[in-house]
């Protein structure tokens, strides 16, 4: 199951932590930092590619519903 | 007029003709705007009370049922509209409001009104701290409640797309006028059955009466009772509605609450930014610090040192054995002396001293064998004899025995 972005950036965080503290093997070390790297380039192409979506919750005898909303800008 | 033409009524009959007369239409669904006096809220739960201005008077009666909607509490002396129908209270003959509906009247009374709530629900614990939920820092989905005209939802959504692109799901709610509490009530409710993480309640800026219903007790409790956090956007900087103490973070204007709501996109970028950097520089740092640990380690079986270890060892090897052989030299030194000293003793047993010093030794011949005596040869033997620098081969003539001593 895909990351969200805040879980990204927090195992991001967790990995740039354990390098510091160093006590690693070379292979964990490489690999952490290969994850690491990967995150980062999903972090920021999340972010670059979020696009605001607009839905429009209606209520209909007590059930909802939800359609697209186009915004006019 | 005699008696006979008009009739006489009853006491009842005659006041069930006044009040079918009163009660036909004319004065029913009234507004009456007047000042409270003797307000009492009886135990059954009925309200009575009069409304007065400065030359009348009117009682008026506010039945539970009809109480249980009143947005504030009344007070004596408090400036009112009341709806209501007229009726007349059979028993007592009296005509009097049956009041429906009641609100403040002007915004002295408003604010009064607003001031008895917020007093209520602070008593409560409803604006407590405690009570706060929390904002999620990455929403994923931001519910909006607030009129589908005017700017506030065009506010919140630019805001939104130049922070923090994200998925909205906009409510149209009502925000102004008689049904806007219940509009509001029923799109927190109903947001709260979505899975949007946060939920911005938003109303551009107004008159006290134009935020009223945002001074309701059901929005507010609406509000404390929602499963996901509020952010009240209500009217501009200045205007505190009882929404913004109960809501779990008041935004001064629906721009702001859209900006509280999410992240900075720009912001972001940095921390991950940030976040690479300290990823490299530690991995470089471990590496550089395994590689350091690698010289160290290789420093430690440097073939030139070995080398130079090795030719160490063998100059003391060379140390060593010079020093065998000086001993050994020394050693034989003394045996030599000693060998010269012991020769120099047998140099004076040896029969050749004897030979120099003028005797000489006789052999028997053929076989060599010493001559000690004259018994050890006979007449005509071959001797040969011994001297200091030859030999003389003999051939015996005589021999004779003699007691030299």
């Amino acid at each position: 199951m895909e990351m969200s972005f805040e879980e990204s950036l927090i195992e991001l965080e967790g990995i740039a932590d354990k390098l510091e503290k160093g006590q690693l093997s070379l292979d964990e070390s490489l690999l952490l930092f290969e994850n690491g790297i990967k995150l980062v380039r999903e972090c920021n192409t999340k972010l670059k590619n979020a696009k605001q979506n607009v839905e429009r919750l209606i209520l209909e005898n007590g059930d909802i519903k939800s359609e697209p909303f186009d915004v006019e800008e | 007029m005699g008696l006979e033409t008009k009739g006489i009524y009853t006491v009842h009959e005659f006041t069930l003709a006044v009040k079918s007369t009163l009660t036909t239409g004319q004065f029913n669904d009234v507004w009456i705007r007047g000042e409270i006096s003797n307000y009492t809220n009886h135990s059954s739960g009925h309200r009575y009370f009069t409304i007065k201005d400065k030359n009348s008077q009117l009682a008026c009666i506010m039945f539970k049922w009809h109480g249980r909607n009143l947005r504030f509490e009344p007070e004596h002396g408090m400036k009112v509209l009341v709806l209501g129908d007229i009726d007349v209270y059979e028993q007592r003959g009296v005509y009097q409001l049956k009041v429906r509906d009641m609100r403040p009247d002007g915004i002295g009374e408003l604010y009064k009104a607003y001031e008895q709530l917020k007093n209520k629900l602070a008593m409560e614990g409803l604006f407590s701290p405690d009570h706060k939920k929390p904002l999620p820092v990455f929403p994923t989905k931001i519910g909006v409640a607030t009129s589908p005209t005017g700017a506030v939802l065009h506010d919140i959504l630019t805001v939104l797309k130049r922070r923090y692109p994200v998925n909205i799901l906009f409510i149209p709610t009502l925000v102004q006028g008689e049904s806007a509490s219940q509009s509001i009530v029923s799109s927190i409710e109903a947001l709260n059955r979505t899975d949007v993480d946060v939920i911005i309640l938003g109303r551009g800026g107004g008159s006290i009466e134009d935020l009223w219903a945002f001074n309701e007790e059901i929005v507010a409790r609406a509000i404390f009772n929602s499963r996901i956090p509020i952010i009240s956007a209500v009217g501009h900087e200045t205007d505190y509605t009882i929404c913004d103490f109960v809501a779990d973070v008041r935004a001064p204007t629906p721009s702001a609450a859209a900006e509280i709501a999410v992240p900075e996109r720009q912001e972001l970028a940095n921390q991950i930014n940030r976040l690479r950097d300290r990823l490299i520089e530690n991995e470089k740092r471990y590496l550089s610090d395994r590689q350091a640990h690698i010289s160290e380690l290789r420093s430690s079986v440097d073939a030139r040192l070995l080398l130079e270890r090795v030719a160490q060892y063998m100059q003391y090897v060379d140390e060593l054995a010079q020093n065998q052989i000086s001993s050994f030299r020394r050693l034989m030194e003394i045996k030599q002396a000693l060998l010269i000293a012991h020769a120099g003793k047998l140099d004076a047993l040896s029969p050749l001293g004897t030979l120099s010093r003028g005797y000489c030794i006789t052999l028997k011949l053929p076989h060599k064998t010493l001559v000690r005596s004259v018994a050890d040869i006979e007449i005509s033997d071959e001797i040969s004899i011994l001297v200091k620098d030859g030999k003389i081969r003999c051939e015996v003539n005589d021999k004779e025995e003699c007691k030299w001593k």
